[in-house]
């Protein structure tokens, strides 16, 4: 393809390809700072244009690569940073089978890892990115990656979206963190955040999952901690895998193995401040 | 140079890997063309690079995972057509698989096809939706059609599983120009233990060619010729296989479209042919072209070919008045989905 970027994130490197340049500058301006990948990449992600002449006439670019959903609307080319990123999630979803795939954030500390799952909206991405900026080694916001032999926690420290609100709780972060503000997507009004450098310096570093929540926010919602029974716990994971029925016999293994094997619990919250105290009560109590 | 041309290389001889400079382009050809599966195990116990094999290693895991999900389908189909008392007869990547032949190593495998008696079509139909499959298409030009003129039911999906099943009940459409002999297709399957079937030798490498050459614009066309180069090098150990291989191709009106899957298993991936297949086609190398038509981005090329070969594939299927008519039926129905 006429342009070409090569990117590494935890353990998965990605090829992406586009037929223009602005998406690959955008991009690499976003990931400044990641370490170049070596050798093979595991996906490769096309941002073309959808006919020839699509490229100079109305430029739409559809998001295309090893793995493809036939009817996935194409992007404006403003948006094509974000149609870069959608195309590594969808490479993510469709083909990863190295790893047990849950959509969920995660954190670490101490070589421990805090994972977080729930419905979009549930402020799991926000909630990481914000422990993130606090003395926590950010993961992920979007996917954990689970190995299958030995259940450890890989990182997959990709730019974090942030969308419409979440946007003011990162006012104070370096300018040069921060992506060029998308308004307008199909998901709103979204400015991508580079996660802090230690993140990406040790994005080799697996973590032990120490526990596990499932967030609900609600402006509503007075703040509460509920148990979770290991068969709710076993259903909600098998929902937020997006691997787990392919991968066969390693996905249950590594699935139950989380269940078995590490505490989860509920958390109810009306804002993110009230949500943190609730994670760090959660997380001493661990000892 | 192609990069599907350097994947072909590597499925034929393997020992090829340590000479591969460009492993991405290699994996997005084979995936695009459905050959990962495939090229992951016949690269098994190569020397590669630890991140190439790791990414093979996962290949080779999950084509294990389709074996079982497509083995779970067939029994499924099994035992919702089992009451029927009826022949039912696999075909392809299934029918590799249960049969436990070596193209079934690595193969992917969507959707389950099956092949029953013509006649028996409606029961079979009830007993699949009596058992949770039901209509992919709501549409009842779509449906006639196929009914009319298809060698199989419209397909249907099951409910719950999500996993597509195309009953046929003979390998070509009714309307093109060759007519296999689907009761002697039937007749001379081999009975599986447990109650399931799979097409004789001969008649499965003529099912693999008349889907390859006689039906169909050849996409995934790399995949279905490495099936006819794995089944023809396994049955050709068998005495007499070629003479009743030609024989049974005659009988189903499909001898053109055997010889050239022969021919271009041959020139692709070295299968060992008769001498007395391999001569020259004036057409084979517009074939490979179309075969080949892929680059290192995983990308389709050579759009003006493929425009021929999907020009092609209506043609093989259709007399031009009935293409004509039917293309004009699709035309308005689009520009109504689309105003």
């Amino acid at each position: 393809m006429r342009h070409r970027l090569d990117l590494a994130i935890g353990p998965v490197a990605f090829r992406i390809g586009s037929d223009w340049r602005a998406p690959l500058d955008a991009l690499r301006l976003l990931y400044g700072g990641y370490p170049a990948p070596e050798g093979v990449a595991d996906f490769t992600v096309r941002l073309e244009a959808e006919r020839p002449w699509r490229r100079f006439v109305r430029p739409s670019v559809a998001i295309r690569g090893d793995y493809i959903l036939p009817d996935a609307a194409p992007l404006s080319l403003a948006h094509g940073l974000l149609a870069a990123e959608m195309g590594m999630n969808l490479q993510m979803a469709l083909g990863q089978r190295r790893f047990l795939l849950l959509h969920a954030s995660a954190v670490e500390r101490d070589g421990r890892a805090l994972l977080m799952t729930g419905h979009s909206g549930a402020g799991k991405s926000t909630l990481a990115a914000l422990l993130g900026e606090r003395g926590w080694r950010f993961l992920g916001d979007e996917f954990a990656l689970v190995d299958l032999e030995t259940g450890a926690l890989h990182p997959f420290p990709r730019a974090i979206s942030l969308k419409n609100e979440a946007l003011a709780l990162f006012g104070d972060v370096e300018p040069d963190r921060l992506g060029p503000v998308l308004a307008g997507t199909p998901k709103g009004r979204i400015r991508h955040l580079r996660p802090r450098a230690d993140a990406v310096a040790r994005m080799a570093e697996t973590a032990r999952p120490a526990l596990i929540l499932f967030p609900r926010y609600g402006r509503d919602l007075a703040p509460e901690i509920r148990p979770v029974g290991s068969a709710e716990i076993f259903v909600r994971l098998t929902q937020a895998s997006t691997n787990y029925v392919a991968l066969g016999e390693p996905g249950f293994a590594a699935l139950s193995g989380l269940v078995t094997g590490v505490p989860a619990r509920a958390i109810d919250y009306p804002d993110t401040e009230a949500a943190v105290v609730l994670v760090d009560q959660l997380w001493n109590k661990l000892g | 140079m192609s990069a599907a041309r350097d994947l072909v290389r590597l499925l034929a001889d393997p020992s090829g890997a340590n000479g591969v400079g460009d492993w991405t382009a290699l994996l997005a050809v084979a995936r695009a063309e459905s050959l990962a599966g495939s090229l992951a195990f016949r690269l098994e116990g190569q020397k590669v690079p630890p991140r190439v094999e790791a990414i093979l290693a996962a290949a080779r895991r999950d084509a294990v995972q389709g074996r079982i999900q497509a083995l779970w389908e067939a029994e499924m189909a099994r035992r919702a057509l089992a009451p029927l008392g009826l022949p039912v007869i696999l075909l392809k990547g299934t029918a590799y698989v249960a049969a436990g032949l070596p193209a079934a190593i690595g193969r992917s495998i969507g959707d389950l096809d099956i092949l029953v008696p013509r006649a028996a079509l409606p029961e079979v139909e009830r007993a699949l939706l009596a058992h949770g499959w039901e209509w992919v298409k709501d549409d009842d030009y779509d449906d006639l059609y196929y009914r009319t003129w298809m060698h199989e039911l419209p397909p249907l999906i099951h409910k719950e599983r999500d996993r597509m099943i195309d009953v046929h009940h003979t390998i070509l459409p009714l309307t093109a120009r060759r007519r296999p002999d689907a009761a002697a297709l039937i007749a001379a399957s081999l009975a599986l233990e447990g109650g399931l079937a799979v097409l004789s030798p001969a008649d499965m490498i003529v099912h693999a060619a008349a889907h390859l050459f006689a039906d169909g614009d050849l996409a995934g066309g790399l995949r279905n010729l490495w099936d006819i180069d794995r089944l023809l090098r396994h049955f050709a150990a068998a005495p007499d296989f070629w003479p009743v291989l030609h024989e049974r191709a005659s009988r189903h009106q499909m001898l053109a479209p055997v010889l050239r899957a022969g021919r271009l298993a041959n020139d692709l991936y070295g299968t060992p042919v008769p001498e007395g297949w391999r001569v020259w086609d004036s057409a084979d190398p517009l074939f490979k072209s179309r075969l080949l038509a892929r680059d290192g981005w995983g990308r389709a090329t050579r759009p003006a070919l493929r425009l021929g070969f999907y020009a092609r594939a209506h043609l093989l299927r259709m007399p031009p008045t009935m293409l004509a008519r039917h293309l004009w039926t699709k035309a308005r129905k689009g520009h109504r989905a689309n105003p």
